[in-house]
C-alpha cells in the first residue's frame, strides 16, 4: 500500500542575500510526509528548520528544489496561490500565540473562516466545535488577556483546526509555556493527530518531540537523520489516558 | 465580504475608540466648516435677494449724471409724467426727492432725512405700513403737511407704547401730522435707511425743503411680460428726445435695471460662498492627511496581525481591502458626524448674524461623499503597505 506523501522536499535549497553576503540556509533538503504523521522538527538554531517550517508553510519560497504538496508544485505558485493553499489546507500555531487581541476567543477562531466567506451562522458553529475539540467552549467570550498561557494557545490551536486543514504546522507551540501547559498542549495535539490531522512540529525540547511519531533532525541546512516509529509510548499512554 | 469587512473595520474602530475620534476630528471639523460656510452663504444671498426684491423685482432707476460739460441736468414731474404716459409696459413711474431735516417732538430732536414720495413710489418700492394709513389723492397733490414715519424716527422722538398716529410734530421748518408708520425694512436701494427717514408728499418736500420742482431720482415699474430691453430702450429713447440729446451725444442720465442689480448681487455672494467653501475644503483636506499618517501608524502597530491574517490564508487584496474599508469607514462616519456638527452649527450662527437658515441637501451629500472619497484617497497608501507585507518579518514584529 504506497500511498503518494502529502509533503514531498526534494533537494530544497534557500539563499538568504546575494553576492558576498549570501547565506545559503538549506543545501538541498530531501523529506517526505506522509497523511497522518506526527513530525517532531529539531535541530540547533541556524541549523535550517524554521526556514524549511516557512517553506513547508508556504509562507516563503525555495530558493531551488521541488517542494511538492498534494501533487502541487508550490515553488511554481504566486503569493495570492499560496495564500489560497494556507487557507484551505493549513493550519498555523505560533510559540507566541498571535491572537488578536481585545478580540474575543470565539472571534479569534472565527477569523480564518471569514476569509472563506462562510456565512455567520456556520461560522460560529465551526468555531464553537473548534472551542470543543480544545476545551474551551466556556472560554469563547473571553479576549486573549483573560486567558491563561495555555488556554491562549489551545485558542490558537483551534483557530488552526477550524478550517478542517489537511496539515497542522506548529511553531514552538510550548516555547512560552510552562511544563505542565506543555504537557497538556502535547496530549491535545497528539489526540488531534489520532483523529487524523497531520502535524508538523518545530521543537527543540527532546521530551516534546517524543510525542510525534516521527523526529526529523536537522544540522547545518541539511537533514541530518529521521526517526520513524520514535513515539514516546510512555506519553503516548498518558495521551490515551 | 464587503459586509464582512465593514463590520470587522467598525469592531476595530470601535477597539480604538479614542484614536478614532481624535483621526477623523479634522475630518469632523472639515466637513463641519463646509457645510456651515455653504449653508451661511446661502443664507447672505437670501437676505441679500431679500433686501433687493424690495427694490422692487422689475424697477428701473433713473437719475441724472454730470455730463462731461460738468452740469447736472436734473429730471422733473414732467418727465416722470411722460414716462408713465407714453411708454408701454410701464405700470409705475414716480419721482423721489430727499433733504436732510431734524424731527423735533415733545422736547425731543433726531437728525433725519425728509423724503418726498407718492402712494404710486412707496408701492413701486415695497414699502409698506405698519401702521396708521397712505396719503390720500388730496393730499398728495396739494403737498400737504402729513408725514408717515420711519421706524427709527419714532423710537427716537416718540414715548414707546402709545401710537403717534395723529401727532403733530415739527420737521425742519414744517408742522405736520403724523399719519403712519412704515415697517421695518433696513437698508434701501439708494443706501440710504429707509428706516431712517420722514415721509412727505413729494410736492411738499420740493416747495418747502427744496423750492423747486426737480426729482433726486425716479423709479419706473415694468410689466414683468415686457422684456426688460425693450422698455428700457423705449425709457433711454424717450428721456434723450426730452433733453435733445444729439445723435452720438452720450446720456447724461443712468438707468440702473434691479433685475440686473439682483443678478450681479447673487453672483458675487455666490463667488464669496464658493471661495469660503474652497478655504473650508482645505480643512478638509488637512483632515485626509491626519487620516493617512494615522492609518500609517495603524499599520506599523498592528504589523503582527497582518501577519497572522496573511498566515491563515488572506489574500493581499483582503488585508488592502481591510484597511481601505477602515479609512472608509472612519472618513464616511466623520462626515455623518461632520454634517450634524455643520448642522447646529450654521442654525446658531445663523440666528447670531442674523441671516435666514437655508437648508441646502446637495452641500451636505457632496461634502459626505467627499470625505468618504477622502478616505479612499488617504487610506489606499496605507492599505497597499499593508498589503505588501511579508507574512514570516510581519509575524516576527515586536
Amino acid at each position: 500500500m504506497t500511498e503518494a506523501p502529502l509533503i514531498q522536499l526534494e533537494g530544497i535549497t534557500k539563499t538568504f542575500g546575494s553576492g558576498a553576503a549570501a547565506f545559503q540556509a538549506l543545501k538541498g533538503v530531501d523529506l517526505s510526509i506522509t497523511r497522518g504523521e506526527f513530525v517532531a522538527v529539531m535541530g540547533p538554531s541556524g541549523s535550517g528548520k524554521s526556514t524549511t517550517m516557512n517553506i513547508l508553510g508556504c509562507l516563503d519560497v525555495p530558493t531551488g528544489g521541488v517542494f511538492r504538496f498534494r501533487g502541487v508544485e508550490v515553488q511554481k505558485l504566486d503569493r495570492d496561490q499560496r495564500s489560497l493553499l494556507r487557507r484551505r489546507y493549513l493550519g498555523f500555531v505560533f510559540q507566541g500565540f498571535n491572537l488578536l487581541a481585545r478580540t474575543t476567543a470565539l472571534e479569534n477562531v472565527e477569523l480564518p473562516l471569514l476569509y472563506r466567506g462562510e456565512p455567520k451562522a456556520k461560522r460560529r458553529a465551526a468555531a464553537m466545535r473548534a472551542l470543543d475539540q480544545v476545551g474551551l467552549v466556556p472560554w469563547a467570550d473571553h479576549t486573549p488577556a483573560e486567558l491563561s498561557g495555555g488556554q491562549q494557545q489551545r485558542v490558537a490551536i483551534a483557530r488552526a483546526l477550524v478550517t478542517e486543514p489537511d496539515v497542522l504546522l506548529a511553531d514552538e507551540p510550548t516555547g512560552n509555556l510552562d511544563s505542565e501547559r506543555s504537557v497538556e498542549i502535547m496530549q491535545l495535539m497528539q489526540r488531534l493527530n489520532r483523529e487524523g490531522i497531520t502535524i508538523l512540529m518545530v521543537t527543540h525540547e527532546e521530551d516534546m518531540a517524543a510525542y510525534a511519531g516521527t523526529i526529523v533532525r536537522f544540522r547545518d541546512g541539511l537533514v541530518e537523520r529521521i526517526e520513524r516509529g520514535a513515539m514516546n509510548l510512555a506519553a503516548a499512554g498518558e495521551g490515551a489516558a | 465580504m464587503l459586509g464582512t469587512t465593514i463590520l470587522l473595520s467598525l469592531r476595530e474602530i470601535r477597539r480604538h475608540i479614542l484614536r478614532s475620534i481624535l483621526t477623523t476630528l479634522g475630518i469632523i471639523i472639515g466637513v463641519a466648516a463646509v457645510v456651515t460656510m455653504v449653508t451661511l452663504g446661502n443664507g447672505v444671498t437670501a437676505s441679500v435677494q431679500e433686501e433687493i426684491s424690495s427694490l422692487g423685482a422689475s424697477n428701473f432707476i433713473v437719475f441724472p449724471v454730470r455730463t462731461t460739460r460738468g452740469t447736472i441736468r436734473p429730471f422733473d414731474d414732467a418727465d416722470v409724467r411722460a414716462v408713465g404716459q407714453q411708454i408701454a409696459g410701464v405700470e409705475i413711474a414716480a419721482g423721489n426727492v430727499s433733504a436732510t431735516a431734524t424731527a423735533f417732538y415733545n422736547g425731543q430732536d433726531w437728525d433725519t432725512r425728509a423724503q418726498g414720495v407718492t402712494n404710486a413710489l412707496l408701492d413701486a418700492q415695497s414699502v409698506k405700513m405698519a401702521e396708521g394709513r397712505l396719503f390720500t389723492r388730496d393730499e398728495e397733490e396739494a403737498g400737504k403737511n402729513v408725514c408717515m414715519l420711519g421706524p427709527k424716527v419714532r423710537e427716537a422722538i416718540f414715548p414707546q407704547g402709545s401710537s403717534p398716529v395723529g401727532a403733530r410734530m415739527r420737521l425742519g421748518g414744517v408742522s405736520c401730522e403724523v399719519i403712519g408708520v412704515t415697517e421695518e425694512r433696513g437698508q434701501g436701494g439708494n443706501g440710504a435707511d429707509d428706516d431712517d427717514a420722514v415721509y412727505l408728499p413729494l410736492k411738499n418736500v420740493q416747495r418747502r425743503f427744496r423750492g423747486n420742482e426737480n426729482l433726486d431720482y425716479f423709479v419706473v415699474k415694468y410689466d414683468p411680460a415686457y422684456s426688460s430691453a425693450t422698455v428700457q430702450d423705449a425709457l433711454v429713447g424717450l428721456l434723450r428726445e426730452r433733453r435733445l440729446l444729439q445723435g452720438e451725444e452720450p446720456n447724461d442720465f443712468n438707468v440702473i435695471d434691479t433685475a440686473q442689480v439682483n443678478q450681479a448681487l447673487g453672483a458675487a455672494t455666490g463667488a464669496l460662498t464658493a471661495m469660503v467653501a474652497v478655504i473650508a475644503s482645505i480643512s478638509l483636506l488637512v483632515g485626509g492627511i491626519g487620516i493617512m499618517n494615522i492609518m500609517l501608524v495603524s499599520v506599523t502597530e498592528r504589523t503582527r496581525e497582518i501577519g497572522i491574517r496573511l498566515a491563515i490564508g488572506a489574500l493581499a487584496r483582503e488585508v488592502r481591502l481591510q484597511f481601505l474599508t477602515e479609512a472608509v469607514v472612519l472618513c464616511a462616519l466623520g462626515g455623518l458626524v461632520g454634517i450634524a456638527l455643520g448642522f447646529v452649527a450654521s442654525i446658531g450662527l445663523a440666528a447670531l448674524i442674523d441671516v435666514p437658515y437655508v437648508f441646502d441637501p446637495v452641500i451636505n451629500i457632496v461634502s459626505f461623499v467627499f470625505a468618504a472619497g477622502m478616505g479612499i484617497v488617504f487610506g489606499y497608501y496605507p492599505a497597499s503597505r499593508a498589503s505588501k507585507l511579508d507574512p514570516i518579518d510581519a509575524l516576527r514584529h515586536e
